[in-house]
């Protein structure tokens, strides 16, 4: 949703692209052979690194966008617990009804929340908590005019 | 042996979650479930970090409404402080926190859920979200982007930053407000009136063409929590904790110490869902089942306490009743919240105290226990820490707005399963209603598990580029003459 945060450029950047899939559009899986991708947040359960791998093979251009997915970030935080015991913690510890640890129809977690290029090749990095709108708004603009983004001085992380 | 209708991504929410249709052997809807698919742990791994880092620790649970942890952590600190935030540091929490409701609202509204009222439930697919509204409808869409933009940008002038700002400070905030940044603040809330009063109106425009989704969203008695003053205000900042049953006449519980929360609120745990169910205690799990929210607090709230939101408040009440429970006047709500936001801005903007250079409170450690409670867009958000003597974190509790609405939007995805559809020939616009009600409940889903998800934001440009991933990946030049146009 940074995205977002380009204001009136939105408007812009909607009339030279189709936007095929994300929180915005009701597309509910994948498409093929898509142009370019913004995938933000680390990866943390299966239901994440299956995605990941069906994005990278349907995509040209990988984007990680943001510092969890560039770095796993505050999400990796979790990566010293054990799993069972972080998940013990919240819905057996943490519950007064009918506790116990979900399983019916959620994806498990991974051991450890990992940055998205550790599961699959990432083509460009955008750092930032959140990323700056001017940088998403570049990246973009270059691509649909056929140029190499150049972030210097864009971006940073946190 | 009965069939299974699973949506794997809910579209237009926040977040990552799915719904499961069971039909039986005659295609009827047996049950539904709403599964929230994500968890993080963010109660876990807390423990051992120094409570001040808290607030920008718990902010990066949220991407949209970062500033509502912000601020239930800090109150949450302030009282393992045992601090009274000066004056100024209160009204500019407040004003902060209108902002960013105001801007959330405008997102669901606008971005999220205005595509199924303007172009209809069951519209094209491919042109039912904000470009088609872009197409369709620009007059709304360039609206809804700036009303956006109107409480991003307050946001941004009073913090510093739009999303995750470190001006909130366990104690106050770390700087006081300028004059001209109150000037320019102020010089921007008549159009975001004027936005506001535009949407009020086509929403009630277009309110008879929904007769069978308001009869079917949701449309269940419950109690309803949220925050209000004294005399029963509306309030999103600090208040009583209110729980209301139109059942019973009225208040059923008031909770005026935070700390309270957890003899009254409980958590159970739905099998299918990483996203805990909280439950008001006294009647047990799952019969405790309550809502927050726009809807939740317009019901437990006596008035808003600003004049233009009571007016439209007075004409909402006389159309659907005093205690409206169809879910889908949860968007009718939330326009009038976003009013009472922006009111209630160019109230505190007006306060000379607002200007006060006191703005923060500093002390150690001297409480071992701290419970913040503040109305995120969604409902109430509660954190509770408790710290060792040298302010490292023992244990934390989390409970998001999303959840607490957990049992009724389960209640509300089968309400409208049952409704609409058949097991004998699945459309497209069926399964848009099952997620429309959940899109009713603004819920956001990263917040709600705490967890952060892959959410990929997927561009197709229109002419591709075949080469275009080597030119990325390869030498800088490489780029040059590839005609990744737009036609």
């Amino acid at each position: 949703m940074s995205l977002l945060d380009v204001d009136e450029l939105l408007v812009a950047l909607v009339e030279r692209v189709d936007l095929v899939y994300g929180p915005l559009v009701d597309v509910p899986e994948y498409p093929d052979s898509v142009d370019v991708a913004l995938v933000e947040g680390a990866v943390s359960s299966t239901g994440d690194q299956r995605l990941a791998q069906t994005i990278r093979a349907k995509t040209k251009v990988l984007i990680s966008l943001g510092d969890c997915a560039v770095t796993s970030n505050v999400p990796s935080m979790r990566n010293t617990i054990p799993v069972k015991k972080l998940l013990e913690r919240v819905y057996v510890e943490g519950a007064d009804a009918s506790p116990g640890v979900p399983k019916d129809g959620v994806p498990a977690l991974l051991h450890r929340a990992v940055p998205l290029a550790d599961i699959v090749k990432v083509d460009l990095h955008i750092p930032g908590c959140p990323p700056k709108p001017g940088a998403i708004a570049h990246v973009l603009t270059s691509l649909l005019d056929g140029k190499k983004p150049d972030l210097k001085g864009l971006v940073r992380f946190g | 042996m009965g069939n299974k209708i699973v949506i794997p991504h809910i579209t237009r929410i926040e977040g990552h979650g799915k719904v499961s249709i069971h039909l039986n052997d005659a295609g009827e809807v047996e049950s539904t479930q709403f599964h929230v698919t994500q968890v993080r742990g963010f109660e876990k791994f807390v423990e051992g970090r120094p409570y001040y880092e808290m607030p920008s620790i718990t902010a990066r649970i949220c991407g949209i409404c970062p500033i509502s942890h912000l601020l239930a952590s800090v109150k949450a600190c302030d009282a393992i402080m045992a601090v009274k935030i000066p004056r100024a540091a209160s009204l500019l929490r407040e004003l902060l926190h209108c902002a960013q409701i105001v801007q959330s609202h405008a997102l669901s509204f606008f971005h999220l859920s205005a595509p199924d009222f303007l172009l209809g439930m069951d519209s094209d697919p491919a042109k039912r979200n904000i470009v088609g509204i872009l197409e369709q409808h620009p007059e709304i869409a360039h609206d809804g982007i700036a009303l956006r933009k109107f409480g991003q940008a307050a946001i941004e002038r009073l913090a510093g930053e739009r999303v995750h700002p470190s001006w909130t400070v366990p104690g106050g905030v770390n700087s006081p407000l300028s004059s001209s940044a109150r000037d320019a603040i102020l010089s921007e809330t008549k159009i975001a009136k004027s936005i506001i009063r535009r949407a009020l109106k086509l929403f009630v425009s277009v309110l008879d063409k929904f007769e069978a989704e308001i009869e079917s969203f949701g449309n269940q008695p419950t109690m309803y929590a949220g925050l209000v003053s004294p005399r029963g205000d509306l309030r999103l900042y600090d208040g009583i904790l209110r729980f209301r049953d139109p059942a019973e006449g009225g208040t059923i519980a008031d909770i005026e110490d935070p700390l309270d929360y957890a003899n009254y609120i409980g958590e159970g745990v739905l099998p299918h869902s990483y996203l805990k169910a909280p439950y008001f205690k006294p009647r047990g799990f799952p019969a405790g089942i309550y809502r927050v929210g726009p809807l939740a607090r317009l019901n437990v709230a006596e008035r808003c306490g600003t004049p233009e939101a009571d007016a439209e408040l007075g004409r909402y009440r006389e159309r659907l009743g005093r205690d409206p429970q169809s879910a889908f006047f949860f968007h009718y709500a939330r326009l009038i919240e976003a009013m009472y936001c922006v009111e209630r801005m160019e109230e505190l903007l007006a306060e000379p105290r607002i200007l006060d250079a006191h703005v923060r409170a500093r002390a150690d450690v001297n409480a071992l226990e701290g419970v913040g409670i503040a109305e995120a867009p969604r409902g109430i958000l509660i954190h509770h820490y408790k710290v060792e003597a040298s302010g490292a974190m023992k244990w934390a509790n989390l409970i998001i707005a999303t959840g607490h609405n957990n049992l009724a939007m389960n209640q509300a995805v089968d309400q409208v399963a049952k409704r609409f559809v058949r097991g004998t020939k699945i459309e497209e616009g069926m399964l848009n209603r099952v997620q429309a009600v959940v899109r009713a409940f603004d819920p956001c889903l990263s917040c709600s598990t705490h967890a952060l998800s892959q959410a990929p934001l997927v561009i197709e440009l229109r002419a591709p580029c075949g080469a275009l991933l080597d030119c990325v990946s390869t030498s800088d030049d490489s780029m040059a003459g590839c005609p990744v146009e737009s036609v």
